[in-house]
Order: structure tokens, then sequence, then C-alpha cells
């Protein structure tokens, strides 16, 4: 095995990784003022220029915390279990290409960290086994609020990962390949060519995105640490960094989401616009921007329907997840089928 | 195999073999069910290796990522609390187990002795065990087998709401 590709990969993971860590700090530090703003209070606004320091002030705090381990917990589970969460939730972040093939003195570098064949299974199956983390926590922390916390995050996860998975098969129908990469290759070119619109996948983004908040556990679907009937769900026990591996492995949940219905329906890195004569650093900078800005709104997206929708009921959520959105998908993959059969896609 | 495959072998060999031992010998029917999926994840690692990743992310997809959850969940929802009830077994288990174990050791012992060295497998193509390649084969030289199967599963599936929804 050769050392350079290997160097190469270890690199973009280094960077990818970096990226997200400060990403993840400077989301809570938004996420804070947002809230803030949408509910007339200033937030966070005294450590640094506008506040922006704050996330480095609740690291500090975050760190010098006592750590606390429930009497009756189970010991491995209890650590293991945010290890679990985070690590899932980082690892589903690699197939999703934040730009296109660059060169670097001499050397071809594709800003994916892993170019799988099924790319988009292994994004799937990476949320999928996060729900292990949350799960895990429930059940080793040994109280009856982690343990509801847990029982519901598993319930609804499975509910909605069906959901989710079948709303990309419409996308895997439309581009004809599961592979990101290429997904994000057939929506070159104007707008209109991206899925959500040339693949006539508009309820399947719908769908995707409301599935995607449920399977990031985050508002209106946020039942497993609902506050007003479970103190904090799954993590109430959790104390200092254990704590806060739970939240960045949530806040790494969102970068990926964000990420996924990026590429698979908005056109990936695509500006959006033809290039035309742009070649080399200037196209690859609009690009990365181009995603990066994607991205970004729906981080705010995220943000915003936070604090905007109240949270649903339990029996709400499985309805919605079950009887609404799983026909609804189907329905989607068997009318894009139609249309890939007719060649209007 | 280089040393690079085989080093991957030996590790995803002992956390398979390790974790399948927890499952059958531990007492916590959680930590079975968590070694379970740990072991799936584990076998899906083998197939990773073998160049069949479309098998190994949809064992990961179905079996840990959904299977086993709702084990999980069904283990912790009854919360099972008295452990030693659980490992009562009957006089027709305690005399039939181990022979039925015996009996399929012995069985794959003796397919594994019959296929040695002397017969590696056929080098793979390069699209070997991608979506389009499986896809391919499914619909075309196993198409009779994959539909009749997807005929078993609906049976199986219509049989479950009728269990479990006894008046629609």
């Amino acid at each position: 095995m050769e050392l350079e590709p290997l160097l190469i990969n270890f690199g973009k993971i280094f960077v990818v990784a970096n990226i997200l860590m400060v990403g993840v700090a400077f989301m809570t530090w938004v996420e804070r003022r947002v809230s803030a703003i949408i509910q007339f209070r200033l937030g966070p606004n005294r450590v640094g220029p506008a506040g922006l320091l704050q996330p480095i002030a609740d690291g500090i705090k975050f760190v010098t915390k006592e750590e606390t381990l429930p009497a009756g917990s189970h010991k491995p589970l209890f650590l293991l279990a945010p290890v679990i969460a985070f690590v899932t939730s980082l690892c589903a972040f690699a197939v999703v290409p934040f730009g296109p093939v660059i060169e670097v003195a001499g050397r071809t570098i594709n800003l994916v960290i892993l170019d799988l064949d099924g790319g988009m299974l292994f994004a799937l199956a990476a949320t999928g086994l996060g729900v292990y983390g949350i799960v895990c926590a429930g059940w080793a922390s040994r109280s009856k609020y982690a343990l509801m916390g847990g029982l519901r995050a598993s319930a609804q996860m499975i509910s909605y990962e069906l959901a989710l998975g079948l709303a990309a098969v419409g996308v895997f129908l439309a581009s004809g390949s599961l592979r990101p990469t290429e997904i994000v290759a057939t929506q070159a070119g104007w707008f209109w060519h991206w899925n959500i619109f040339g693949g006539f996948q508009l309820v399947g983004f719908v769908i995707f995105l409301v599935a995607g908040y449920a399977e990031t556990n985050r508002l209106p679907f946020d039942l497993p640490e609902a506050e007003t009937e479970l103190v904090a769900g799954y993590h109430t026990e959790y104390s200092s960094m254990k704590f806060s591996l739970f939240m960045m492995a949530e806040y790494i949940a969102m970068f990926t989401m964000g990420g996924l219905v990026v590429t698979l329906y908005l056109g990936g890195f695509m500006p959006g616009f033809p290039t035309g004569e742009l070649a080399g650093w200037p196209l690859w900078a609009l690009q990365i921007g181009a995603f990066t800005a994607k991205l970004g709104f729906f981080m705010f997206l995220f943000v915003w329907i936070r604090w905007t929708l109240p949270r649903f009921r339990y029996d709400q959520l499985m309805d919605l997840g079950w009887k609404r959105l799983f026909p609804l998908a189907l329905a989607n993959v068997a009318v894009t089928a139609v249309l890939v059969a007719f060649d209007v896609i | 195999m280089d040393s690079l495959q085989f080093f991957g072998f030996v590790i995803f060999a002992t956390l398979a073999i390790a974790s399948a031992l927890v499952v059958v010998f531990h007492r916590s029917p959680v930590i079975s069910a968590l070694a379970l999926a740990f072991n799936l994840v584990a076998i899906a690692g083998f197939y990773m290796m073998l160049n069949a990743q479309f098998v190994a992310l949809l064992q990961v997809i179905v079996y840990a990522g959904a299977i086993m959850v709702l084990i999980l969940f069904v283990i912790m929802l009854l919360a099972i609390s008295n452990e030693a009830g659980l490992h009562k077994s009957g006089r027709i288990q305690t005399v039939l187990a181990p022979l039925l174990g015996i009996a399929c050791a012995a069985a794959l012992g003796w397919g594994l002795w019959g296929v040695g060295d002397a017969n590696p497998l056929p080098v793979s193509s390069a699209d070997f065990g991608t979506v389009n390649s499986v896809g391919t084969e499914l619909f075309s030289t196993f198409f009779y087998a994959f539909e009749v199967i997807s005929l078993l599963l609906v049976v199986a599936m219509i049989g479950s709401v009728l269990l479990a929804k006894r008046r629609l």
C-alpha cells in the first residue's frame, strides 16, 4: 500500500473533522443568539466581539465540571454511549462531497473523504447506528427519565429512518446512482437541473427534510429529550464533557443531514448556474463556497424551526411518521419510477 | 491475501468471535443484544473486505440499524430485571441444544474441510459487489428466486399484521 494516498486521506479527515468542530462551536453561538433574537432577548454578547468567544468559555466550563456517575449505572456502557453517538455522527459526514476534484501540487484530491459506490447507504447506516448511543445512554443511566428518552429515541429513529431512506430512493432513481459524487454531477448547470426541480423531487425533499429533523432529534421532534416531561431525556444523568459529546454529536448530525439534503436535492457543491470558462482555483473556490452557503442556510433553518414550532405529542409523532410520511414516500418512489421509465427525468 | 488484508481479517475475526461469546454467555439481555449488534457490524466488515460493499452496508442498515434496535426496544420496554429466571431451560433444551450445536458445527466444519487452499476464489471484477452489479444479478440470473422471496415477505407481512391487529 502506498503512503501518499493514505496521507492525503488522513489530511482530509483531519481538516474536515476540525472544520466540523469549529462549526459546532460556532453553531452553539448561532443557536443561542438567534433564539434570543426570536424571543426579543440579546443572548450571549459579553465574551469577545458579539459574544463570539462564548463557545470557548463554554468548552472550558465543560472540561472543568465534575464528572458524575449515577449510582447503579452500568459503568462501561455509560462511558461508551457518548462516544458511540459522537463517532457515528462524525462518520456519516465522510460521504458528503463538499467540493469538486481539485489539483494541488500535481496531486488530484477528491474533496470527499469516502467516495463509495453505495455512499448514500453508508450515510444511512451510520445515522442508523447513531441510535445506539442514545439507547445505551438511556439504559446505562439507570434512571427512569433517561430510559424513557432512550425508548422514545429508538422507536422514533426506526420509524423515520424508513421515510428518510425511501425519500432518498426517489433521488437514486432520478440520478441513477447511489454515489454522492455522481448524484452531484448529474445536477450540474442551471439550478433547474437540481433534483428538487429537474428530478421532480419536491415531495421527496420535504419528506427527507422532515424525517431528517426527526432523525437528528431536533425540535419539533425532540421527544427523546423533551424537557417538560423527561427533564433532559437520555442525557439527564450526564455531566461535563460526556454531556458535551452528546451535544456535539447532535450538531454534527445536523451538519451531516444538511449536507445530505444539499447533496441529494440542491446540487451539492454546484453553484446553480453554468460556470463557463471558469477553471482552476476560482471555480473550486466558487463551488466550495456554494456548498458552504447552502449548508449554512440549512443550519440556520434548523435553528429557525427549533425556536418557531412547538413540540409534537408522541402519538402525533408516530402518526406523522407511519401514516403520512411513509405512504407519501412510497408514492413518491412509484411516481418517480414511472417518470424515469417514460424518460421524463 | 496480502498482509494488510490479513491484519483486517484478524481484527474483525477477533471482534466477531468475542462479541458472539458475549451474546451467548452474558447474563444481561441488554448487553447480549448490544453485543449481537456489534457482532453484525463486525460481520459487515468481512463483507466489506470481500468487496461486497452493498451487502455489507445493507447488513448494517437492516440488521444492526433496524432489527437489533427493535429487539433492544422490546427488552428495555419489558424491563426484564428477573435475569435469573431467563436461564431456566427445560429438559428438552438441555439435551437437544448441545446435540444440534455439535451437528451444526460438524456440518460447517465438513464444508470447510473440502474447500481448503486448492480451490481459491475467482478474482472478482472491478464492479463486483457494487449496487449496480448486485441489482443486475438479482433481476436477471436470480429473477425468479428474488420474486419468490418478495412474495414470501409479503405473505409474512400480511400474517404479522393480522396477528397484531385481530380486528381490522
